[in-house]
């Protein structure tokens, strides 16, 4: 995994995060990004061969295991929920009741 | 910037403790208001060098405060943080008030709701002052890469605060509050209450909800207090601890008396000293004011004892890719559509998207989002970020197993003490190693405490790290009571 990154490696990842970035910024990142992967590589020297992966450190010990893991689901209530117009007041475009967004559907 | 400007004469102040400001107010002697009114005046003559504070929120802060008094006047019992000043790291939110989280994707944002840690603040009868100034979405260990400009160490002006919580740290240091809330994801509390000498807390994970915590990376983001003394952290741990219905991963355990847990002195305690933390590119300071710290727990009754943990070189590799990987996921929700930052070039929806990302977020967001989606792109998901997850169990697994034989591990929280102004902003590989012993006990779960110990001769704190296993805050308390009444 010490591959190196290519320069349209990283125009097709910053593609997918949504990202544009310059070229300058792209040959910036390109360099940062490799020095870094190089010395991720490290982890390679470690057998992890039968190891299962840790996504959440509550696996570890029960007594942080939340309530809902361990069988117990809160109650149905109804409960107050964001006030819509507080909500709405900070979105940089909307109707006063949805979100408005540029035109996605061209006619 | 003229050299010297800061000095500890300056801007090092210490508050008085929580426990008598609180005695003060319930006895009448000192008012609420009148407190509060004169943190605002030296937040005023201070933070101008310091650049501490994003924003104040003066009249929420006197609203409380008053409301203080007035069951103070009537003799009402006073809740645990009656009228104590206290500040906030701005990537928690607070509602109808500026929560940027350093970033310039969410100025002029001001939430319709507040993060639970804060709601718990206030239930107790704290005074919020205002919003501290931190690394961008809590990504740095410099505070550099605020887009509100970084904040200055106030033991020496010229040099770093640490971070992400620089703005948390150098405020409770200043005594610009007397105690703040910070958030740690790779070190981001304990590496600045270091840099700046006092006290900082890093919950066990799930301790405290993130609820209204603007996420970093989930699996390892926590809340926790800084403050000017032990004991002052644990009474604000107590406080904003506890299960939380709006976090699935809050724990369920019950919340110990961490101030009352921290009281018990630390005699009879075993006490680890991991070789791997002593080792090179630790400077020779920071290590002899270790040591003298090690030596007075010793003196206090603990039997200090080597402990392996050979794991630990691959943390910040392992930390890296989970951390960025998480981060890259959880940043996917600034799209300039709900809240924050929208282009003026959104001509079209993908135009939208990637403008507001590409002008709202600072260069080492950017790169962490780029790290963290190459890391879980197809064809490198098993290599790296698998990988970095088998990593982060045996590493987890590590602890648990030292913690077998002893109560406690100590270490040095920082290699370095804080480093100057744009001496490593150059390269972002240097800059993540500033987090190397701090960056385990976040993988891992556990708990921690930085406490003050020592200073270098250019009179520079120097921090110690006390880890504990999950949910022993109280034996992490005690240990670092110990420290903190040698004196060192």
């Amino acid at each position: 995994m010490s591959a190196k990154v290519s320069r349209e490696e990283v125009e097709r990842v910053a593609e997918l995060a949504h990202l544009e970035l310059t070229p300058e910024e792209t040959g910036r990142m390109l360099t940062d990004l490799n020095a870094i992967l190089d010395y991720v590589a490290e982890l390679n020297e470690l057998d992890t061969a039968g190891v299962e992966p840790l996504a959440q450190v509550s696996e570890l010990q029960s007594e942080l295991r939340p309530a809902a893991e361990a069988g117990v689901l809160r109650a149905d209530n109804v409960r107050a929920s964001l006030d819509r117009t507080a909500v709405l007041s900070q979105a940089p475009e909307t109707n006063l009741v949805f979100f408005k967004v540029p035109k996605v559907i061209e006619r | 910037m003229a050299s010297a400007v800061g000095t500890p004469e300056t801007y090092v102040e210490k508050p008085e403790t929580l426990a008598a400001l609180r005695a003060g107010i319930a006895a009448g002697r000192t008012r609420a208001a009148d407190l509060a009114a004169g943190y605002y005046e030296r937040i005023e003559k201070i933070n101008p060098r310091l650049n501490v504070y994003l924003n104040l929120t003066k009249e929420r802060a006197l609203a409380q405060a008053e409301r203080i008094d007035a069951m103070a006047a009537k003799g009402d019992p006073l809740p645990p943080l009656a009228g104590i000043p206290l500040g906030v790291k701005d990537v928690l939110v607070t509602q109808g008030s500026p929560s940027t989280a350093g970033s310039r994707m969410l100025e002029g944002y001001h939430p319709p709701y507040d993060a639970t840690a804060v709601t718990k603040l206030e239930a107790a009868g704290a005074v919020i002052l205002g919003k501290l100034n931190c690394d961008e979405f809590a990504m740095g260990s410099s505070n550099e890469n605020s887009a509100y400009g970084p904040v200055r160490n106030p033991w020496d002006t010229e040099r770093v605060p640490g971070g992400s919580s620089g703005g948390s740290a150098a405020a409770v240091a200043a005594n610009l509050a007397v105690a703040t809330l910070g958030s740690d994801t790779g070190g981001s509390i304990r590496q600045p209450a270091g840099f700046c000498g006092v006290v900082g807390v890093l919950p066990t994970y799930g301790r405290v909800s993130r609820y209204g915590l603007i996420a970093f990376a989930s699996s390892l983001d926590r809340v926790g207090p800084l403050a000017a003394n032990v004991r002052d952290a644990a009474t604000l741990l107590a406080v904003i601890a506890g299960h939380d219905p709006c976090d699935a991963t809050s724990s369920p355990a019950p919340v110990e008396d961490y101030a009352a847990e921290s009281d018990k002195g630390a005699e009879g305690l075993r006490i680890g000293v991991p070789a791997e933390y002593f080792g090179e590119g630790l400077d020779a300071e920071v290590r002899a004011a270790i040591e003298k710290g090690i030596a007075a727990l010793e003196a206090a009754g603990c039997v200090v004892k080597p402990v392996s943990l050979p794991h630990t070189r691959y943390a910040v590799p392992a930390y890296y890719l989970i951390a960025t990987a998480e981060a890259s996921a959880n940043l996917a929700r600034f799209d300039g559509v709900r809240y924050g930052y929208r282009s003026p070039r959104s001509e079209t929806l993908a135009a939208m998207y990637s403008h507001s990302r590409d002008e709202g977020f600072g260069a080492e967001v950017k790169r962490r989002i780029l790290l963290g989606a190459y890391a879980l792109s197809a064809g490198y998901y098993d290599a790296y970020y698998l990988k970095a997850q088998k990593v982060r169990r045996l590493l987890a697994e590590e602890f648990l197993g030292a913690f077998a034989g002893v109560d406690a591990i100590v270490t040095p929280a920082s290699p370095i003490p804080a480093f100057k102004l744009g001496e490593k902003t150059g390269d972002p590989l240097a800059m993540y190693l500033a987090d190397i012993y701090t960056v385990t006990a976040s993988l891992a779960g556990i708990c921690g405490v930085t406490v003050p110990c020592g200073t270098t001769k250019a009179g520079l704190p120097v921090g110690m790290q006390v880890l504990a296993a999950h949910l022993k805050e109280g034996t992490a308390f005690r240990v670092a009571r110990a420290v903190e009444a040698a004196g060192i």
